[in-house]
């Protein structure tokens, strides 16, 4: 009987040894697809707790990011916007490949948490006011940079951080990059070129480069000829002193 | 022949018996429930309603089929040998390996029924849900374009179902079947019901590491002689766990390429089939 035992637990390292380049395989392959991408560390640990790090070492993060999230959404409602940003960060490290959340969590610092600082009463400096509003606009840019590197391969995050620069940062240069990055994914709405085009038209030395997508954007008929890129790419031609005969026909 | 009717009988009898248990009803309404109850976080927007539902339902799924997993084999063989029914049955021409591969097909019967029956319930709310959201979104776009509604309700429909929650579920399947086939193993040397329950949830949470211990010991840089031995240990001995780690992928979209998921459910099968013949070599000796 013994001899029995120890021959399994033998066999068992025999066979622990065969599996262990595919093993090795699958996980170089899971990287490679952007998968399983979440890191289990000691700072981790310490935001979520022992049994909290428990649950998420045992297959149960993504029910343990859900409840985090009904967290975060209560601490909205009492508008405690530090407790927040805490558990949105824990939420993305637990489901980092999960777009609605780098979405949402970077929207509410960026739009909601941005607000109430710069309307904050008990701060009476203005300054300070628009310090703050400007710190919760980072923190909004850092999650969505945060977000694209853990998704590069979806154009949700890129779209997101395009509209944060243009209407935030005021960002036009990095916008139509963002902008036209999400554009080149084969999923992505057809109006991110038209809008990288609008930043790009804003952004200094970037004009012609501006007027020949807003061109091209044109000749491809009537859905692209919206009223916002006819102005736009007038005022390009304007700009640049295009040739009377290379306009566009007025109305 | 004699031999397959014989596993397919026990098999039947042993799936049987495991579903008129009923601290495995209570398992499966609590999985039911959770899942069910997940549908009506409804203060969040659709994206992130979906998101949870998916998050709690999928994680639930993969939590209860390997308690179930786990609690199921754990049981079979001490209680066969205190109602000494394995005694009626070893003494006719079964062989022991007949017994137990009919064993271990009950309880991946009952696995797959427990999935499913989840699956299904899990699906019919998504789908309730996912209908609620289309007549909302008609009805805030009726003044729009066909082209914006359209538009609309293609995000709906994108955040709702994707043909990513098949394999991920079959991964959840598979990853429970790992864990029914080692805890047979650990039954064979087991001497009580209990000891196996708690080494296997033990060999559970340290599989989830195995992946961490394999790179630390190959890596084999910087690394003192004594904890290089004790992480090829952990490597060679445990299963990897996080290999069958697709469920949060695939809540958040993601997609899992085909030839990864063939290869993480065949290294499934192959410690499935490990397992099991190692717990056939240890229980064939065993006196009983």
């Amino acid at each position: 009987m013994i001899a029995r035992r120890l021959t399994a637990i033998l066999l068992l390292l025999l066979a622990g040894a065969a599996l262990i380049p595919l093993q090795q395989h699958l996980a170089a392959e899971a990287k490679a697809a952007h998968l399983r991408k979440t890191d289990l560390n000691l700072d981790l640990r310490e935001r979520i707790g022992q049994m909290g790090f428990l649950a998420a070492l045992s297959g149960f993060r993504s029910p343990l990011a859900a409840f985090l999230w009904i967290e975060a959404h209560t601490a909205w409602e009492n508008t405690e916007w530090g407790r927040m940003a805490g558990l949105f960060d824990t939420v993305t490290t637990l489901q980092p490949r999960s777009i609605p959340y780098w979405e949402t969590a970077a929207w509410h610092m960026a739009s909601n948490a941005s607000t109430a600082a710069l309307q904050n009463e008990k701060q009476p400096s203005e300054a300070l006011r628009i310090r703050a509003q400007r710190q919760y606009f980072q923190i909004g840019r850092d999650l969505l940079e945060r977000g694209i590197r853990n998704n590069p391969d979806r154009y949700n995050l890129y779209l997101e951080l395009a509209r944060l620069l243009n209407d935030k940062f005021e960002d036009y240069c990095g916008a139509a990059d963002a902008y036209l990055k999400a554009a080149s994914f084969p999923d992505a709405p057809a109006y991110c070129r038209r809008f990288a085009a609008y930043a790009m038209a804003k952004c200094p030395g970037r004009e012609l480069e501006a007027y020949h997508l807003l061109k091209s954007l044109y000749d491809q008929g009537d859905k692209q000829r919206l009223p916002t890129l006819l102005n736009t790419l007038r005022n390009m031609e304007k700009k640049l002193d295009i040739p009377p005969q290379d306009r566009i026909k007025s109305p | 022949m004699n031999s397959l009717r014989s596993t397919w009988a026990i098999g039947r009898n042993t799936f049987t018996e495991l579903v008129r248990m009923k601290v495995f009803y209570f398992l499966l309404i609590f999985s039911l429930l959770i899942i069910g109850s997940s549908a009506f976080a409804a203060k969040f927007s659709f994206q992130e309603q979906f998101q949870m539902l998916k998050d709690i339902s999928l994680g639930a799924m993969s939590v209860f089929s390997s308690i179930l997993a786990i609690l199921a084999t754990a049981n079979f063989l001490p209680k066969d040998m205190e109602d000494r029914t394995i005694y009626t049955i070893l003494a006719k021409p079964v062989p022991r390996i007949s017994y137990l591969l009919g064993k271990l097909t009950g309880i991946l019967l009952l696995l797959a029924l427990a999935i499913a029956l989840m699956t299904a319930l899990f699906l019919f709310v998504l789908w309730f849900k996912e209908q609620g959201v289309l007549a909302e979104t008609r009805e805030q776009f009726k003044d729009a374009s066909p082209e914006d509604l359209a538009l609309a309700l293609q995000e709906v429909a994108r955040s709702t179902f994707n043909a990513n929650l098949v394999p991920g579920i079959a991964i959840i399947f598979i990853k429970s079947a790992l864990l029914a086939s080692l805890t047979l193993f650990l039954s064979a040397f087991a001497t009580s019901g209990l000891f196996t329950i708690l080494m296997a949830t033990a060999i559970y949470f340290i599989g989830h590491l195995q992946a961490t211990a394999r790179s630390y010991w190959l890596a084999g840089t910087d690394i003192q002689w004594w904890s290089r031995i004790m992480a090829a240990l952990v490597a060679l001995l445990f299963p990897d766990l996080q290999a069958f780690n697709f469920t949060d992928d695939v809540i958040a979209g993601a997609a899992i390429p085909l030839g990864l998921f063939a290869q993480t459910f065949a290294l499934g099968i192959l410690y499935v089939a490990i397992y099991f013949f190692l717990a056939a070599l240890v229980f064939s000796g065993r006196e009983l």
